[in-house]
């Protein structure tokens, strides 16, 4: 479904990606770990087009999106859930899921709202109030509720358990889990490894910038190399 | 008694037109972070492209409930027209610029459209007569009298202020805007276009401006390639004072401006030859206590 080709992406003179490839199949949950500063947020702000490439090619069943603007990825199919939510802590719940859905012109925008509600109650009882009010995990679950609103084929998530608590995190990822039972192909960011992998059905280790190892989640999680970099 | 309220009504019809002004440059800079210094002269733009319509066009013996719409229809084409092209041709190509570029280029754009109007519009090189509207008879409260066209610009500019505001409160583009203002990235990752909002907050600014241009015309009865300039500098002084980027805010700091500026020509010394100094004196004052205007929130707390 997605295909990234020895990508490379360069802040000035400084490049944060120098060479990374990896595929992710439609219905799977493909996982990029690495260290901090690894290029695994680049990654995917280069796929979703608010970065442009300095080499190599995205492409999207075949097509490629590395030069399309962000919208565009977006009406795509791909949705990206950024590192740190990065909500509209100024406007209500409400309104962020309708920005969620901002390019959907159909009439079932109520309903998948309903949806989000239902996966996450906390979000409907609180729909009117200001999401900045909401902790941390709350926060979270709001903003992969705003990425589903729009009904994306691929959706990205970067770092969703980042300074959240262990049940947090369980809830998180058990979400991310149901996503995918419902149809969804996910490409996740992340720092715990050990989650991470767990849930993933392909993973890949991204260091300085570089592809280096690729493989089944468990299979990776199994590597003394893996162990020893990210697990130990 | 009689003066004190005289003045006080003549700075609030003079306040609710620099406010009508003072919207684009709230709604531009609350979007983009650009001071469009040249947004004036969309407003003076607006003022000879209704001129052109009564002087040119329009017959001699139009009524007025014809005149008024179409100069209003002709402004605001006039000023949308000047607005797009400058958003196309001067800002966009400066998009991730220094932010010191496209402010000297709004300065830049400024004295273009002030020499390009003066230059080429018939007779623009002096003060031309404005189309003169309801000009038999005022309104009259006690001693106070207001003209016609003072009262239409007291009920139309926070009409149309209000109008704006529940429309980028309640819109699909108004969420646009108040998304790509708060976090311009993630509002792209909702697949917002900021190059959309942008244009579409030009065109809201400059139909404003274009509406103001009108009334503002009708009112004083002279307009010249000077009007865009001077009142462009009190409009973004009432943005400023208001706390740039709120809608209430370009409002409030408007009528606070054209009050000070109306009560001190006629108390202070100095008189009306120096009544705009007072008007800085206000901004100064109130930005060493809340920099951030009236109604802004404080830098570092956006989104």
């Amino acid at each position: 479904m997605l295909e990234v080709n020895g990508l490379a992406v360069a802040y000035g003179a400084i490049e944060a990606v120098k060479e990374v490839s990896f595929t992710v199949a439609e219905g799977q949950i493909v996982c990029l770990i690495g260290a901090n500063g690894a290029g695994k947020s680049t990654t995917l702000k280069t796929v979703s087009g608010l970065l442009r490439p300095r080499r190599g090619e995205i492409l999207l069943w075949g097509r490629p999106i590395h030069r399309l603007p962000a919208h565009a990825v977006l009406a795509a199919g791909i949705a990206h859930c950024p590192e740190g939510r990065r909500l509209f802590t100024d406007m209500s719940v409400e309104e962020n899921l309708l920005l969620g859905a901002h390019l959907r012109k159909d009439r079932d925008i109520a309903a998948d709202m309903a949806r989000v509600y239902e996966l996450f109650p906390v979000l409907g009882q609180r729909r009117t109030q200001r999401a900045g009010l909401f902790s941390g995990g709350e926060q979270q679950m709001l903003a992969i509720g705003r990425a589903m609103m729009a009904r994306p084929k691929l959706i990205m998530f970067d770092e969703p358990t980042m300074g959240l608590s262990p049940i947090m995190i369980q809830q998180i990822m058990q979400t991310i889990a149901v996503l995918r039972s419902q149809g969804a192909t996910v490409l996740m960011v992340e720092q715990n490894a050990l989650a991470a992998l767990t849930l993933a059905d392909q993973g890949y280790v991204i260091d300085l910038g570089r592809t280096t190892l690729s493989g089944p989640g468990d299979q990776l999680l199994a590597d003394p190399r893996v162990h020893e970099a990210y697990l130990g | 008694m009689a003066v004190l309220a005289q003045q006080i009504v003549n700075g609030l019809v003079l306040g609710a037109l620099i406010g009508l002004i003072a919207l684009g440059y709230t709604m531009v800079y609350g979007i983009i972070q650009l001071i469009n210094f040249a947004h004036g002269e969309v407003f003076m733009v607006g003022a000879f492209g209704a001129h052109f319509l009564a002087r040119y066009v329009l017959p001699e013996d139009v009524r007025w409930y014809v005149a008024l719409p179409a100069m209003c229809l002709a402004a605001v084409a006039v000023s949308i027209g000047v607005a797009v092209a400058m958003e196309r041709l001067a800002y966009r190509p400066l998009i991730g610029a220094h932010r010191l570029a496209p402010l000297i280029t709004a300065l830049g754009v400024s004295i273009l459209l002030q020499e390009v109007v003066r230059v080429f519009y018939p007779g623009a090189t002096a003060p031309l007569a404005f189309p003169r509207m309801f000009v038999e008879g005022h309104l009259a409260i006690g001693p106070v009298t207001i003209l016609w066209t003072g009262v239409l610009a007291l009920a139309v500019a926070p009409l149309l202020a209000a109008a704006l505001h529940i429309y980028v409160e309640r819109s699909r583009l108004g969420r646009a805007m108040r998304a790509t203002a708060q976090d311009p990235d993630t509002a792209r990752l909702m697949g917002i276009s900021p190059n959309r909002v942008t244009l579409a907050t030009f065109v809201i600014g400059a139909g404003l401006a274009g509406v103001g241009a009108v009334l503002y015309g009708i009112h004083y009865t002279q307009i010249d390639t000077a009007i865009g300039f001077q009142n462009g500098i009190f409009a973004f002084t009432a943005a400023v004072l208001g706390g740039i980027g709120s809608i209430r805010g370009a409002m409030l700091g408007a009528f606070c401006i054209g009050l000070v500026k109306s009560l001190a020509g006629q108390y202070v010394w100095g008189g009306v030859q120096y009544d705009y100094v007072w008007v800085f004196v206000l901004l100064i004052l109130v930005l060493m206590f809340r920099p951030q205007g009236f109604l802004g929130r404080p830098e570092g707390m956006r989104a």
